[in-house]
């Protein structure tokens, strides 16, 4: 692997944090009274037991972000911070830091995203290779009709019909959360059970409304691919219909598959956020609307910060395993 | 060669009609619904709370009495109209940038290229949560479409960029430009004419983008609060918990709109598609 390969993408990984970062610096200072200073002295003034809290914290906002320093001394230092994951304290939960809360709820986010998007990803691109053989069984192109309808729907609003026929009219299911209330998180095989069983109903409607998405693209590349003079080879050296297929069409398909995955990172996490609340999954989604509702706002920027740079370390990841796959492309640009 | 009648069309492009027939449909509803709801019972306390569907109110009433028969009325015009509006300058902003990007090239098209790669790898509903949530004042619903439209752009650009790049080598376009014909003039009469297949399909998909996007925002409370539409709907829907207390009429309905909007314009766009593109819609 060549180091200038690395280096480069390494690069683009460091702006695309970079970026984020900014633009979160920038935004809410764009706004004619800054929201953050607003919300600490709305909460003092509400003050009750809170009040000598608050006041500490809009000591240490003022220390930290000084209306006295210069703009770019803010930036610079607001960089720093961003750099070791601080992000301050939570406004809402005063003593607890934003870093802290966001990390509790990232584990959650993370297994029931890869998890869901994985399966999807697994059987939308065999549905899109079969959709796209002139061999498969008829009934898959009347399956795919509907499940192309799904794909038209967001997560969460699929999620919300989902919760209410099997959680609420059949009762198979957990209406919500990540573990049934009342038990503490423990690494036991009964716990374990419990969790997977209450992230049944969401990673299904991720999955259920995804799964279209990936059939259509499979099935794009695999017409292109089947264009191509060495499956036409193949098929005239009188290969197994079954050979050309899995090992002429498929493989080749399976490639540029594998960049919509990287592409779609942004689009999936979007739409996961949302799931979470629909079900009130414990995970960053949640955190994220806990913190919109009470306006915390260390705690908003904090969970965007941090997604990005999920976001962008898992582009960097695909982007360094692709060329292993695909030698083809060899670590150019 | 006589034209084909409309039916004929129709049955060509089955896809298509049935993409244009739904948001028709969807469309009409808000205007024609107005001629017999009355929009006012859309407003907090119009009616007893919490009723269940009657001849009254057809969709019963949610937990601060309105009526919802009202709202869907009411709201389903709102989030066309922010869908609309940002999908519109989303693709005036793409196709600007995607231009200039590629019939230019050189360092502006390494620029636009960066920006709209960076933005669109980063997840366009945090920003937006940024920038709504920055926002101290009400948001309306005109600025709501133009907060979802300042990240729609990025994916107009980068198609339009790319059609521009491979029709700029086209044999016609060089003899454009063998014949005298200034840039501008190029862009106008060659380039543009052929791109709007590209350009109907973009729309189509930057509204449908821009409509999911705006409903994300409202579902996490940053819409505009005092509005009935299909995503605020759905967010007091959720802060009332009726899926808990199995109020269907108030949750179903503006999912079954929102559904309608993406099916239709779905259809819409993928009948575009193989108009633009015949090539991947082969029957194999």
């Amino acid at each position: 692997m060549p180091a200038d390969y690395l280096v480069r993408r390494f690069a683009v990984f460091l702006i695309i944090v970079w970026a984020g970062a900014t633009i979160n610096f920038f935004m809410p200072r764009l706004a004619p009274v800054n929201p953050i200073r607003e919300r600490l002295l709305q909460a003092v003034s509400f003050g009750g037991a809170g009040k000598t809290d608050m006041e500490a914290v809009v000591a240490t906002y003022e220390a930290k972000f000084g209306l006295d320093q210069p703009l770019w001394k803010q930036y610079l230092r607001y960089i720093g911070d961003v750099a070791r994951l601080d992000f301050g304290v939570s406004i809402a939960n005063f003593p607890s830091r934003a870093s802290d809360i966001i990390l509790r709820a990232l584990p959650w986010t993370l297994g029931l995203l890869t998890m869901a998007t994985l399966i999807a990803f697994a059987i939308g691109t065999l549905l899109g290779a079969l959709l796209a053989w002139p061999k498969s069984p008829a009934v898959l192109h009347y399956l795919s009709a509907p499940l192309l309808a799904l794909s038209a729907i967001p997560y969460y609003l699929l999620g919300l019909v989902l919760v209410f026929a099997l959680g609420f009219t059949l009762r198979v299911f957990p209406l919500g959360g990540g573990f049934t209330l009342g038990t503490l998180p423990n690494p036991s095989v009964a716990f374990a059970i419990d969790v997977i069983y209450h992230s049944i109903v969401p990673a299904l409607s991720i999955v259920l409304s995804s799964v279209g998405f990936w059939a259509l693209s499979m099935r794009g590349m695999m017409v292109t691919v089947q264009g191509e003079d060495y499956v036409n080879y193949a098929e005239a050296r009188g290969l197994k219909s079954r050979d050309v297929f899995l090992r002429y069409a498929v493989r080749n398909a399976l490639l540029p598959q594998t960049t919509s995955l990287a592409l779609a990172m942004g689009y999936v996490v979007s739409g996961a956020v949302l799931v979470e609340v629909v079900f009130a999954y414990p995970g960053v989604g949640t955190v994220l609307f806990r913190a919109i509702q009470t306006f915390d706002y260390f705690v908003i920027y904090g969970v965007v910060v941090m997604v990005i740079l999920a976001i962008a370390l898992a582009t960097l990841i695909l982007d360094i395993v692709y060329p292993l796959l695909d030698p083809r492309i060899a670590y150019k640009r | 060669m006589t034209r084909p009648s409309l039916g004929a069309l129709a049955r060509q492009h089955p896809q298509l009609t049935a993409g244009l027939v739904v948001v028709f449909l969807v469309v009409a509803f808000g205007p024609v619904g107005s001629v017999f709801v009355d929009t006012d019972l859309s407003r907090v306390g119009s009616a007893a709370a919490n009723t269940s569907p009657s001849a009254e109110h057809p969709l019963g009433t949610d937990a601060a009495g309105r009526d919802l028969l009202a709202v869907m009325v009411a709201g389903t015009p709102l989030t066309l109209r922010i869908g609309f509006i940002a999908g519109a300058v989303g693709l005036g902003i793409g196709t600007l940038l995607g231009f200039i990007a590629g019939f230019f090239g050189g360092w502006i098209d390494t620029l636009i290229r960066g920006a709209a790669d960076v933005l669109m790898t980063i997840p366009g509903l945090l920003f937006l949560v940024v920038l709504a949530t920055s926002l101290q004042a009400t948001v309306t619903v005109n600025m709501m479409a133009l907060v979802v439209a300042s990240l729609a752009w990025m994916i107009p650009t980068r198609t339009i960029r790319s059609q521009v790049l491979s029709m700029r080598e086209a044999g016609y376009v060089q003899v454009a430009r063998l014949s005298g014909l200034g840039d501008l003039e190029i862009i106008a009469r060659e380039l543009l004419p052929n791109l709007l297949p590209y350009l109907a399909a973009s729309f189509v998909s930057a509204v449908g983008a821009a409509v999911l996007a705006s409903i994300g925002l409202e579902a996490l409370g940053l819409g505009p609060q005092n509005e009935p539409t299909l995503g605020m709907t759905i967010y007091w829907a959720l802060y009332y918990t009726s899926l808990l207390r199995g109020v269907w009429w108030w949750w179903a309905p503006p999912i079954i709109m929102i559904v309608l909007i993406f099916v239709g314009l779905f259809l819409v766009s993928m009948g575009l598609d193989r108009i633009a593109n015949p090539r991947m819609w082969k029957t194999p």
